[in-house]
């Protein structure tokens, strides 16, 4: 079959943005041709102000060269603009003569630069700031004259003037507000803008409207309404800009205030799609890269033929490129009559953060200083998450939420040599090095060709901090909700609901219901859909071992030689001796290297050979002990104290609440591991306060705390309430447990969870509703039927999955 | 570049060893064969189509034998890489490569080619 033709006008970074995803996903579909009016390969247009300000050179911040166009046999046409589309004979004409015939075509034409069009808007040493040429321009102007006037006091206003000051210009800027950035600052951090780049020697005019651009072969100077003159040598305009929709308006394509575009990114001519600054997407355009690039890549997915992703719009944040001024807005920052906001003001350290809230959630973030937790801020408010719990804390950023050995890091002064990510042992420099040389983009990137951040995430934040300060801009618009997987466009919750509406019964079934683009699906998804149908079916589903992890199908830990841990179960940490003489006896019969006690107050077997598990199971079964899921996402440990029994502290007998406890929950799967704790009084020697479920033993009852986590991010609990009795401790044990199973994503433990919905929400379920919490607590102890039976036990009696244990064939 | 579906017949048993049929490996699993210049892991896909890798992961000799399949790769079990098991390549942009090794099935029984291949 001989290929189609796909033509891109516009070899900007939309438009090739489109193509690398597209050659990503179809390599071999369609014969490309692309035509550029720049005479270069496509460069990373936002770092023109570093360039300007001398901080980069045009070498760093070219995207792609000929030879990428080459290897992927795409045809470029430097320097010729596109002037004409046939659309009934699907031709494109350029203005030297040249054309080719398309079967699509792709519109990325980007924008214009307004320009007032006051008297002498024309002369010589009038320019913008958009492109190369441009940039060249201020560089040359600033080895000869002095006086440089930026009209506009946005964005790109600002780092123009910037750049132009850097390179010993005297710069002023006009601006018809009385604030700068007015669209994305409030008039308190406009102030203390002005302030910080007054103090860097750059002059301001605001409130001036400018009448008229004086000069006779060339500017000379700047005259405004109210009789004002400056003098100048090179005026810039950034007043804004328009999309650029000339080409297609003339060719009969839809247009508004840009190209109007649907949700799969097609024009109303089904054969032409549009991407980039140029389009108008549900009424709204975008002039920030990472809207754009999400567009590239649904549509890219389009043209290549596979896609149901939709593009349903963004919210962007911004970050003004000049460096040692950091500013960072996002969303709704002025409010009204609904909305109220919290205020941080420190003058002296020229810090400023403002949070406008509204039902609970952040509406909009403006900050000025200090702005590493724009990011953070930024994701709550595209999650929608529910603040109350945390909004006395919030304004002094994560690093304040019992992050504790984490908080408060930023990366801009730290060395190249400094470890960014521990687990994969990943310093800054190789991390900015991968980000310039591989031409990274997003934090996914990073993690796939450097590990950073791969593992267990905590060092995500840093890593998106060497992003933004490498690219220069902020690339961080995520879809609001992430997919389940690269094998789907469904989220963890929409998965989860339509195995339950569906009745879903089988890995297979859902896949197939909601076409998953590979038919088998990957390592990510197999074992989540495995969870979601096991804790929504217990009775009816059949638990698919091979699409768990190696742990979970062996029923013991994975060690890096290849060998096995065994840890049996040591209810609420009580050993007999009996058990003890069985552990030993194990341990010296199988010639186990290592017997270590866990941190879990349990006994650990390492270094067993995979063959000899169900053997050594079968002797630790014939004194009792079982499983004890060391390896699982499912409950884990019960830790205890000896409690009222012996200690001279102890309130209540938090040994056998422990074992009680352990006793009723064992066995049960859940999204991520589940650990307890029951101490006989507030000293807290079990350490209840850092676990999933906690139990803290009061001379009236019990206390119930919820959410901790004593890993990668430490999080102590918060109180969920006081209670009276065994039986109740037991009840809301059950219920809490069953609310997370069913309710949490796959892979997220209670304490992301829990701030992902809120504390109140688990209250209100548990607490205010009574029927809800004896309902989740009797769907725990049904669920509870199906998963009680010694895992191991079956497998030292060959009764299950023998093969996993066996090699097939053995000769040496 | 497997003979999964073809008959080929053994050319000489010195090579060629016998190692089970279909049905003693696991769809979408794998089983190890032990031999004295160590393990090879061998995978049956959803498709039932089988390959056979050493048992080593690029990255740091993990047991690939021990990971979840899925589509013509397998994730290994250690740090989650994936590798492709026709070429033995890590999946893109990882690097690396275990060694890959023939298997020929004649009347319904798998055999193992015993010479290990790095290809390219
Ligand atoms: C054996 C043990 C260390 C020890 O020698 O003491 C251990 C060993 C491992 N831990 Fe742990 N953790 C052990 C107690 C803990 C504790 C302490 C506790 O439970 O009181 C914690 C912090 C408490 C917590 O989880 O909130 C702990 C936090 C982690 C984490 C980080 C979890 C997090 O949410 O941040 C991981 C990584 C993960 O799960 O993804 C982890 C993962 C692991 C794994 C399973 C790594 C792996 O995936 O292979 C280790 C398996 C070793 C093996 O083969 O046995 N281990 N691990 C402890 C077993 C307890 C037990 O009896 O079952
Ligand atoms: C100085 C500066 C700083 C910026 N900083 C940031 C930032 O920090 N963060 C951020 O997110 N965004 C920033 N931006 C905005 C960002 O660069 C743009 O949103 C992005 O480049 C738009 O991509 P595009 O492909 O739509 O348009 P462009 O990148 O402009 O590409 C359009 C291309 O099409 C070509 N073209 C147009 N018409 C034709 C035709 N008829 N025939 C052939 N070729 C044609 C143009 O010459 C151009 O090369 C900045 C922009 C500038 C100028
Ligand atoms: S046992 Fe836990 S802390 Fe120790 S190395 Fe393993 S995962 Fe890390
Ligand atoms: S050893 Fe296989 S991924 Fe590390």
């Amino acid at each position: 079959m001989k290929k189609e033709k796909l033509i891109l006008i516009g070899n900007g970074m939309a438009g090739v943005r489109a193509l690398e995803e597209l050659i990503n996903i179809a390599p071999e579909m369609y014969d490309i041709t692309v035509f550029g009016s720049e005479p270069y390969g496509n460069y990373n247009r936002i770092l023109l102000s570093p360039v300007l300000a001398g901080e980069k050179s045009f070498n760093d911040i070219l995207l792609n060269d000929d030879p990428w166009y080459e290897q992927h046999r795409i045809t470029l046409h430097k320097g010729r603009e596109v002037t004409e589309i046939n659309r009934r004979a699907k031709t494109v004409v350029t203005r030297d003569g040249v054309s080719a015939d398309y079967d699509r075509l792709l519109l990325a034409t980007g924008s214009n630069p307004v320009i007032l069009p006051v008297p002498g808007h024309k002369l010589p040493g009038v320019i913008t700031f958009r492109d190369i040429s441009d940039v060249d321009t201020m560089i040359n102007a600033a080895q000869t004259m002095r006086h440089a006037v930026v009209i506009g006091g946005g964005l790109l206003g600002l780092e123009a003037a910037y750049g132009l000051k850097q390179r010993g210009l005297h710069v002023t800027v006009v601006h018809l507000m009385k604030t700068l950035l007015e669209r994305q600052l409030d008039d308190v951090a406009g102030g203390m803008l002005l302030q910080s780049l007054e103090k860097r020697g750059i002059q301001f005019l605001l409130g001036a409207q400018t009448e008229e651009i004086i000069g006779k072969q060339r500017v000379q100077g700047v005259r405004f309404k109210d009789g004002r003159e400056i003098s100048a040598d090179l005026v810039v305009m950034a007043i804004g800009i328009r999309p650029n929709i000339e080409l297609a308006k003339k060719s009969g394509i839809h247009c508004e205030r840009g190209i109007v575009v649907n949700d799969t990114l097609q024009t109303y001519d089904p054969k032409i799609y549009a991407v980039g600054e140029c389009v108008q997407h549900r009424t709204q355009t975008y002039g920030l890269v990472a809207p754009l690039f999400e567009q590239a890549k649904v549509c890219a997915n389009h043209l290549a033929q596979i896609g149901f992703r939709r593009y349903q719009g963004s919210m962007t944040s911004t970050k003004l490129k000049v460096t040692g001024v950091d500013v960072f807005s996002a969303g709704d920052f002025t409010g009204d009559a609904t909305t109220e906001s919290i205020v941080l003001r420190d003058g002296a350290r020229g810090m400023y953060k403002k949070l406008v809230i509204k039902d609970n959630r952040i509406h909009g973030a403006v900050m000025i200083g200090d702005t590493g937790d724009g990011p953070w801020y930024f994701q709550m408010m595209r999650d929608r998450q529910d603040i109350s719990d945390i909004r006395s804390r919030l304004l002094h950023g994560q690093a304040h939420l019992g992050d504790a050995g984490h908080g408060g890091a930023t990366t801009i002064g730290m060395s190249d040599a400094t470890e960014i990510c521990g687990c994969n042992g990943v310093c800054k420099g190789e991390i900015v090095n991968a980000i310039i040389g591989k031409k990274l983009f997003t934090l996914e990137e990073v993690r796939s060709h450097t590990k950073a951040s791969s593992s267990c995430g905590s060092c995500t934040g840093l890593v998106e901090q060497i992003l933004a300060a490498t690219l220069g801009g902020d690339y961080s618009a995520a879809p609001k909700e992430k997919p389940l997987c690269p094998c789907t466009d469904y989220t963890h919750d929409e998965v989860r609901q339509a195995i339950r509406e569906q009745r879903l019964h089988t890995i297979d079934a859902v896949m197939r219901r909601m076409e998953w683009k590979n038919s088998d699906g990957c390592a990510s998804c197999r074992p989540a859909l495995n969870y979601y149908l096991i804790s929504t079916w217990p009775a009816e589903t059949k638990d698919d071992y091979q699409a768990r992890f190696i742990n979970e199908r062996a029923h013991a830990n994975i060690q890096k030689d290849g060998t096995y841990s065994v840890v049996p179960r040591i209810w609420g940490g009580v050993v007999t001796p009996k058990e003890l003489h069985a552990i030993a006896a194990v341990a010296e019969q199988f010639e186990v290297p290592e017997v270590k006690i866990t941190g879990g107050q349990r006994i650990d077997l390492l270094g067993v050979k995979k063959e000899n598990l169900p053997a050594v199971w079968r002797e630790l079964g014939k004194a009792g002990l079982v499983s004890g899921h060391a390896y699982a996402k499912a409950l884990r440990t019960v830790k205890t104290c000896v409690g009222q029994e012996w200690c001279r502290f102890g309130v209540q007998n938090s040994t056998q609440m422990g074992i009680t406890l352990e006793k009723m929950t064992w066995g049960s799967w859940t999204p991520h591991k589940f650990k307890m704790a029951v101490s006989g009084c507030p000293r807290n020697c079990a350490e209840a306060t850092i676990k999933d479920f906690g139990v803290v033993a009061v001379e009236s009852g019990w206390e119930l705390h919820v959410g901790g986590n004593g890993g990668v991010k430490v999080r102590v609990t918060d109180l969920l309430c006081k209670v009276k009795t065994e039986q109740e401790v037991l009840e809301y044990c059950g219920a809490f447990m069953q609310l997370y199973r069913e309710e949490a994503r796959y892979l997220e433990r209670t304490a992301p969870w829990i701030e992902r919905v809120g504390l109140s929400y688990v209250k209100q379920q548990l607490i205010e509703d009574a029927d809800k919490r004896r309902a989740l607590y009797a769907r725990f102890l049904d669920s509870q039927k199906y998963v009680q039976t010694d895992p191991w036990a079956q497998r030292a009696a060959a009764e299950v999955h023998t093969h996993e244990f066996i090699p097939l064939k053995q000769v040496v | 570049m497997l003979p999964t579906k073809k008959e080929v017949s053994p050319e000489s048993s010195a090579e060629w060893l016998e190692i089970g049929s279909l049905e003693d490996i696991p769809r979408q699993g794998a089983r190890v064969v032990r031999l004295a210049e160590g393990d090879v892991a061998v995978f049956r896909t959803a498709e039932d189509e089988i390959f056979a890798l050493r048992d080593r992961c690029p990255h740091k000799g993990g047991p690939l034998s021990q990971g979840i399949v899925y589509g013509k790769k397998v994730a290994c079990p250690l740090h989650n890489r994936s590798v492709h098991l026709d070429s033995g390549e890590a999946v893109a942009p990882d690097k690396g490569c275990a060694a890959t090794y023939p298997l020929m099935i004649k009347e319904g029984r798998i055999f193992l080619g015993r010479r290990g291949q790095t290809s390219s």
